[in-house]
């Protein structure tokens, strides 16, 4: 079990620019000159309003698109391809509906080229690590929001991955359910500590789960701020660390900082009347 | 007027508040109308058919259409009897099903592989459609029954010439509906499968093709339909055999009842086909939401 080769791998983002070219034809700049770094094992959280960019980091840290200028190291090896070791939950469901929920988990072993009896024991293990012992052979639409996010997990961790990217992971369930996920990934990730790259918009998600908190401008993207949360861990549950001082003080200080950036956001996206009158 | 609703509340409100409509009384008469209704969709069923095939033979047998242009059901059923007992003038009549029936189902998988193959390379790589695209949106826009005369020429009167001209019609329809199947698969799905270490071959087999093949099997019905009628044209065209010869005769003896019971093989046969293909798409999509598969089995 030792596929990723990059145990603990750091991520590091130096000048990172990305731009697309939109139908009509214009360049569109998604990130410009963005620098991050992620220690290996830290747990870092990016947020920031709708169309920062933030998508658009995870994917070329995956190696799923190129950035247009800069470079991205994971493990200290610029990325080019498919970044091995990594873990991706995407926000919406990526499970093969015409799957059974063991066979979803199975995929990443078997496309490493697992035996398929092995990587199903493998499945079988981590289905019971998730809670789900016992849906093997149930398909994913039997399953509901916070079950089917259970199986990306475990789908996503079975590879064991040094970097885990989390795209507004927990964004489509309700607060409940989200706060669960919240706690069993907070276990999931003491135990085998991958560095994680989590994406959401959520402030209080960010600095109830994260070591580091990255604030990004909104389009083009660039990092605003850096802060790193020193709440001590284990952090316990976090519908209760919520009211610690602390937590309220970081709160207050990093809302400062992505009020401005959601606001400007707003304003771009809203009808110009509107905005103006939500501003006086 | 604003008391009327009131009173007709108030009328309506005793039966569903009894007692007595306790939770298995009310499936048991949930049950019982299910059941009604279907045996009257049945009965209207059969009266449909008797309305319409009694209308024809009543009419036809008063002479207020001519039999003689619009055939009569009970001919029907006398040429059809003639055809079974003393065979058609090229052989038995089921050497004739069974010719046609090799070239449909022979032409069918050729299109269906075809297609499938063509749709899916076209679908995962860019530069290939982007080239072959106008082509193959041009050859489609031929009326392509027409190539038949030429598969004859090519091939002769045999049966080769069928099973091409079948063919061509299917691969159409399926390589669209493929090329199309190919082209919606979610990207996320694609994205997750790279990341978790898939191979391009991997991420085909295991990802695009599946979600692709809701698309190919609806294509089906409606190829297979082609496929038959491939068959018959391509015999009408030219043929020592097969249903379509079978009609083409009947037309030149000015024998309605033959080209209507040759219709009637034809359309037992296209019947049995797509109940065989709508078994193999419950079988093959089974993974989906049992909502989706009652919605498409109507």
């Amino acid at each position: 079990m030792h596929r990723s080769g990059r145990e603990h791998a750091g991520i590091e983002l130096a000048r990172v620019t990305k731009r697309f070219l939109t139908p009509a034809g214009t360049a569109f700049t998604a990130l410009r000159d963005v620098d991050l770094a992620v220690e290996p094992g830290q747990f870092c959280a990016v947020v920031g309003p709708t169309g920062c960019g933030k998508s658009t980091t995870l994917t070329l840290v995956a190696g799923l698109d190129r950035p247009s200028a800069g470079a991205v190291r994971v493990g200290g090896q610029v990325v080019d391809g498919i970044t091995g070791g990594t873990g991706f939950v995407f926000q919406a469901d990526a499970l093969l509906p015409w799957k059974t929920v063991l066979a979803n988990v199975a995929m990443g072993p078997i496309f490493h080229g697992a035996p398929k009896r092995a990587a199903q024991a493998d499945a079988r293990e981590w289905l019971r690590v998730v809670g789900l012992a016992g849906f093997e052979d149930h398909h994913p639409h039997q399953l509901s929001g916070g079950m089917r996010k259970r199986v990306s997990l475990a789908a996503a961790l079975i590879n064991e991955p040094s970097i885990l990217l989390m795209d507004e992971p927990f964004g489509a369930l309700d607060v409940q359910t989200k706060a669960i996920m919240s706690n069993e990934l907070l276990g999931l990730w003491d135990q085998t500590r991958p560095s994680v790259i989590f994406v959401t918009h959520d402030l209080e998600e960010a600095i109830a789960l994260a070591d580091r908190v990255v604030v990004m401008t909104v389009g083009p993207g660039t990092v605003k701020a850096v802060y790193d949360i020193d709440l001590p861990r284990p952090r316990g549950a976090v519908q209760e660390i919520r009211f610690e001082p602390r937590f309220l003080e970081l709160h207050q200080q990093i809302w400062e900082s992505l009020r401005e950036e959601v606001e400007r956001a707003y304003a771009r996206t809203a009808p110009p009347a509107l905005a103006k009158g939500e501003r006086s | 007027m604003n008391h009327e609703p009131e009173v007709l509340a108030v009328a309506q409100a005793p039966p569903t508040a009894q007692p007595a409509a306790d939770e298995t009384s009310i499936a048991t008469r949930a049950r019982q109308q299910a059941r009604r209704r279907r045996l009257l969709v049945y009965a209207a069923r059969a009266a449909t058919l008797l309305l319409v095939v009694g209308g024809w033979q009543l009419l036809t047998s008063w002479k207020v259409i001519d039999p003689f242009f619009f055939g009569q059901p009970s001919g029907i059923v006398a040429r059809l009897r003639g055809w079974v007992e003393h065979g058609t003038s090229y052989g038995s009549l089921w050497l004739q099903v069974w010719i046609t029936m090799k070239e449909a189902l022979l032409g069918f998988a050729y299109g269906v592989a075809g297609g499938i193959v063509f749709g899916v390379l076209l679908g995962q790589v860019r530069f290939l459609a982007d080239v072959l695209g106008p082509y193959i949106k041009a050859m489609n826009a031929v009326p392509r029954i027409v190539l038949g005369s030429i598969f004859v020429v090519w091939l002769g009167l045999g049966t080769a010439s069928k099973v091409l001209l079948a063919a061509v019609l299917v691969f159409f329809v399926v390589f669209f509906n493929a090329f199309q199947g190919v082209r919606e698969v979610d990207r996320n799905l694609v994205a997750n499968a790279r990341v978790l270490g898939a191979s391009r071959f991997q991420v085909v087999r295991n990802v695009v093709l599946p979600s692709a093949l809701t698309w190919i099997i609806a294509s089906l019905h409606v190829a297979f339909g082609f496929s038959i009628i491939g068959a018959i044209v391509g015999e009408f065209l030219g043929a020592q055999k097969g249903l379509g010869l079978v009609i083409a005769t009947a037309q030149n003896n000015f024998d309605p009842n033959g080209v209507f019971g040759a219709m009637l093989i034809i359309a037992i046969l296209a019947l049995t086909a797509e109940w065989l293909i709508g078994r193999l798409e419950r079988r093959l999509l089974s993974w989906r939401p049992p909502a989706l598969i009652e919605a498409g089995a109507i």
